[in-house]
């Protein structure tokens, strides 16, 4: 990093979708603009000045143009403040990966030297269309030539088939252990966090709940069981990423903010299936340069927030982290070292399985996480970061392992 | 002519009638199912949606494509397998709207009777009435080369009397299902002694096409459901006079309408559910009966007065409830009937004072609802109705007469020929009426 880039003043709405509370499909829900205007109002009222102190914004999101029939979305940004009003804003795509491009382009611009305070953010509103029609739309994140053969349930349909190999290769029984103790730490996560989509969930047994429950590839996917996969939600994120002059003027302490120690952004080609199911090549490129750029290794790192759009996608990237041998992943999640007070927290709010899934927002809102958890403003979610361990690091994915933003973070 | 022959032209007679429209949906479904098989290509499926009324025609379309719509959106998985030839249909959206068509593209919409004359199966579901359905089989089977196959949901008419009537020769048999066709499970089906073999095989794999719960009933007016029904309501109201000595009329309706839904664990009270059904609707089955009920005469004074008074309970095209013995706000029952004022007296007046008389449920007692997944259920409603039959307070007593009533009626039906045995009896209170124990039980000796 040739200057030094800072996030913070963070702010998640509530992910909105089935299991909480206020949800009721029958019913009309906040619309895309309520979203941004609590998230984006939410970071701004924690900084000095407020939308006058933002130089630039920027916006993740994936597929507005379909849930919303909504393009065009920087022109929401002087929505939000009419201090944003004139000033520059973007937005950027890569699927589910584009939370994770907004928070590049932020870092980009403060590197680059044309902003000093942006202003981040994600977006998603899914539940417009039911599951079955979601499908069509999320699909948009594979191949459009592979739709045709694809499952009606699309992505579940893929991530279905990297269970089956995966189970295939190693050991079904242990990998479906490991996968219903995911299961049961996103749910014990997003118990902490207020605004996770899990945060109602009474289940007296949540592990059980999804050990028991076997794939029905009639109903739904060969190789996956609902508990597996993150659920539809809606939701927005918004995060400040300033430059050290930018954390002045806007008058928060560096120890209020994390610094962004290294960012790496790998893409795989959308047109070929994987070469073996059983490995996310992008993320671990993604992690591995990320690690070198930040010249530590992985046991330095204190907590991660990772993209388990479904637990298999969890458990093959722990492999990719190299905190387990290929086919191990799922013993080691299954011993439980990866829960909130295991050997590597991961996805202390839950995760997209427990605090759910807005797919635009996901990348940014694993970066406020993070930012949280290293700075001590996780609430009841928070961890004990140890001083061997003080980093943090966020992975996000689009597609199927396609477009992947890998972030490594540490208390300013 | 195998079954898909058979079913490639199908009319149902009164579809846009409660049970004809969910008859029909059905089999539109079942026969689109058929028509997208690859061995089916290119063959023509017709299904005539016959009905007398332009309007309910109309209406009729809209219900289909309504419920085709939440089907379709259910099988998804299954519907991308069968157009996985269609490369122009790529979403699941493409894929649903596909399937819509094809199912609302075989149905055509008429009131003209003629369009059976070409059918080979014909479903016959207009009013209860012997008379008209002897009138219309006959001749529809008169002008008809193809000798069809005539299937009748009457629930109530002996299959017989219509098969002698039209002249049909073993060609007709009884396949009753329960009100709404589309939801309930259970479907009564009833042969006659010169039934054809094949059409009753035929029957059989029409009903496991459709998922339904075959109870094979005996030619006996009213056959299981309706057999314990009307003498389970005429029961109710004989309780309900019995009680009228000492209170008011409406009164004792709420009073033996309570204790048959909470004391019995039963979905609704007995009050309700002839309401429900309809006073009309249970005045004329029980009239269609009666003839043919040695010993027995199934008929009510109190539901002549009813229907006099124009108060005939059923429902609206809408599905809401219409006001019977009970009146109805948002479908929960509110005020019971008093014949003698005319008018109907609101709950609260005496509920507290008939709850009273009532007294407390037996311990143990569990709402209906959560029966249903209940698996020791012969143990839990053997502790309730146990204790229930130790109690000396008025409910307990009404609900332990009731309970011994039901399980007589039930075993009549078997000593009568109606049905074949106990389990037959029970699968049709438990799946069409959605009772959580069955009548024949040894909870009330």
């Amino acid at each position: 990093m040739r200057k030094k880039v800072y996030m913070t003043a963070g702010y998640n709405t509530i992910s909105l979708g089935t299991g909480r509370k206020e949800f009721n499909p029958k019913k009309p829900r906040p619309g895309i603009e309520d979203y941004l205007k609590e998230a984006g109002q939410g970071v701004l009222k924690q900084i000095k000045g407020g939308a006058d102190s933002v130089d630039e914004s920027i916006m993740g999101n994936f597929m507005a143009a379909r849930f919303n029939k909504q393009a065009n979305l920087p022109g929401f940004f002087p929505m939000i403040d009419k201090g944003l009003e004139y000033k520059p804003a973007t937005s950027v795509e890569g699927a589910c990966g584009s939370g994770g491009l907004s928070l590049m382009g932020g870092i980009r611009s403060v590197l680059g030297e044309t902003a000093d305070v942006v202003l981040s953010m994600g977006v998603e509103v899914q539940n417009t269309v039911k599951a079955i029609y979601g499908a069509d739309i999320l699909a948009g994140a594979g191949w459009y030539k592979e739709r045709k053969q694809g499952h009606a349930y699309f992505f579940p349909g893929q991530f279905s088939d990297r269970a089956g190999a995966y189970y295939e290769k190693y050991d079904r029984d242990k990998a479906r252990k490991g996968m219903a103790q995911w299961y049961a730490n996103a749910i014990e996560n997003a118990r902490l966090d207020p605004t996770a989509q899990e945060f109602h969930n009474t289940h007296p047994d949540p592990y059980a709940q999804s050990l028991k429950m076997e794939p029905n590839g009639k109903i739904f996917v060969d190789h996956l069981n609902f508990m597996d996969c993150s659920k539809v939600s809606d939701g927005s994120s918004g995060i400040i990423i300033a430059s050290e002059e930018g954390l002045e003027k806007i008058g928060v302490a560096k120890k209020d903010a994390v610094e962004v120690i290294a960012f790496t952004q790998t893409i795989r080609n959308i047109t070929e299936q994987p070469a073996d199911r059983t490995e996310l090549t992008a993320i671990k490129k993604a992690i591995e340069k990320a690690l070198a750029n930040a010249g530590i290794t992985v046991e330095q790192v204190g907590t991660i927030e990772l993209h388990d759009c479904f637990s298999i996608a969890g458990i093959l990237t722990v492999e990719a982290l190299g905190l387990a041998k290929p086919g191990e992943g799922c013993d080691y999640v299954a011993d439980g070292k990866t829960k909130r007070d295991g050997e590597m927290p991961i996805n202390t709010t839950g995760g997209l399985v427990g605090w759910g899934h807005p797919t635009g927002a996901t990348g940014v809102h694993q970066a406020v996480t993070i930012w949280q958890q290293l700075t001590g403003k996780a609430g009841d979610s928070q961890i004990e970061m140890k001083a061997d361990s003080p980093y943090g690091m966020t992975i996000n994915m689009g597609g199927d392992d396609v477009t992947v933003v890998c972030v490594i973070y540490k208390q300013g | 002519m195998n079954y898909e022959e058979r079913l490639q032209n199908v009319t149902v007679l009164g579809a846009a009638g409660k049970m004809g429209s969910g008859i029909l949906l059905l089999t539109a479904v079942e026969m689109t199912n058929l028509s997208l098989k690859p061995e089916n290509k290119g063959k023509t499926f017709v299904l005539n949606a016959m009905d007398l009324s332009d309007e309910g025609l109309h209406g009729l379309m809209k219900y289909v494509k309504s419920q085709v719509l939440k089907i379709a959106e259910k099988q998804t998985v299954w519907l991308r397998s069968v157009y996985a030839d269609r490369a122009d249909l790529i979403e699941n959206g493409e894929i649903i709207e596909q399937y819509i068509f094809d199912v609302l593209n075989m149905i055509r919409p008429t009131t003209a009777m003629e369009v059976a004359y070409r059918s080979n199966l014909v479903f016959e579901a207009v009013s209860e009435n012997p008379d008209l359905k002897v009138k219309i089989l006959s001749q529809i089977d008169t002008n008809n080369p193809n000798k069809p196959w005539f299937f009748t949901n009457t629930s109530s008419v002996p299959i017989n009397l219509i098969e002698e009537g039209a002249k049909l020769d073993g060609r007709v048999l009884g396949f009753h299902f329960y009100n709404p066709p589309a939801i309930q499970k259970l479907v009564e089906l009833i042969t006659t002694s010169s039934t054809l073999p094949e059409m009753k095989e035929f029957a059989l794999t029409y009903a496991k096409g459709l998922k339904k719960v075959v109870v094979p009933s005996n030619d006996i007016a009213g056959f299981i459901g309706n057999g314990h029904f009307m003498r389970d309501g005429l029961h109710g109201l004989s309780e309900a006079t019995n009680l009228s000595v000492k209170y008011t009329f409406p009164e004792a309706v709420y009073m033996v309408n309570k204790v048959s839904q909470d004391f019995l664990v039963r979905p609704m009270g007995i009050f309700q559910l002839m309401d429900y059904v309809g006073i009309d609707v249970m005045q004329f089955i029980m009239k269609v009966m009666n003839p043919y009920m040695e010993n027995e005469n199934l008929h009510s004074d109190i539901i002549d007065q009813f229907i006099e008074l124009g108060i005939n309970g059923g429902q609206m095209s809408s599905g809401a409830q219409k006001d019977g013995f009970l009146k109805y706000e948002k479908g929960r029952p509110v005020a019971a009937f008093d014949p003698s004022s005319k008018e109907y007296v609101s709950f609260e007046t005496f509920a507290e004072k008939c709850d009273a008389q009532i007294g407390a449920l037996p311990e143990g007692a569990i709402p209906w609802k959560k029966t249903v997944r209940l698996k020791n259920k012969e143990e839990v409603f053997g502790k309730f109705f146990g204790k229930m039959k130790s109690m000396d307070t008025l409910g307990a007593q009404i609900a332990t007469k009731y309970g011994s009533r039901s399980n007589e009626i039930g075993n009549a039906l078997i000593t009568d020929g109606v049905a074949a045995n106990k389990e037959d009896v029970n699968t049709v209170m438990l799946t069409g009426f959605f009772h959580a124990y069955g009548p024949i039980n040894n909870f009330f000796n």
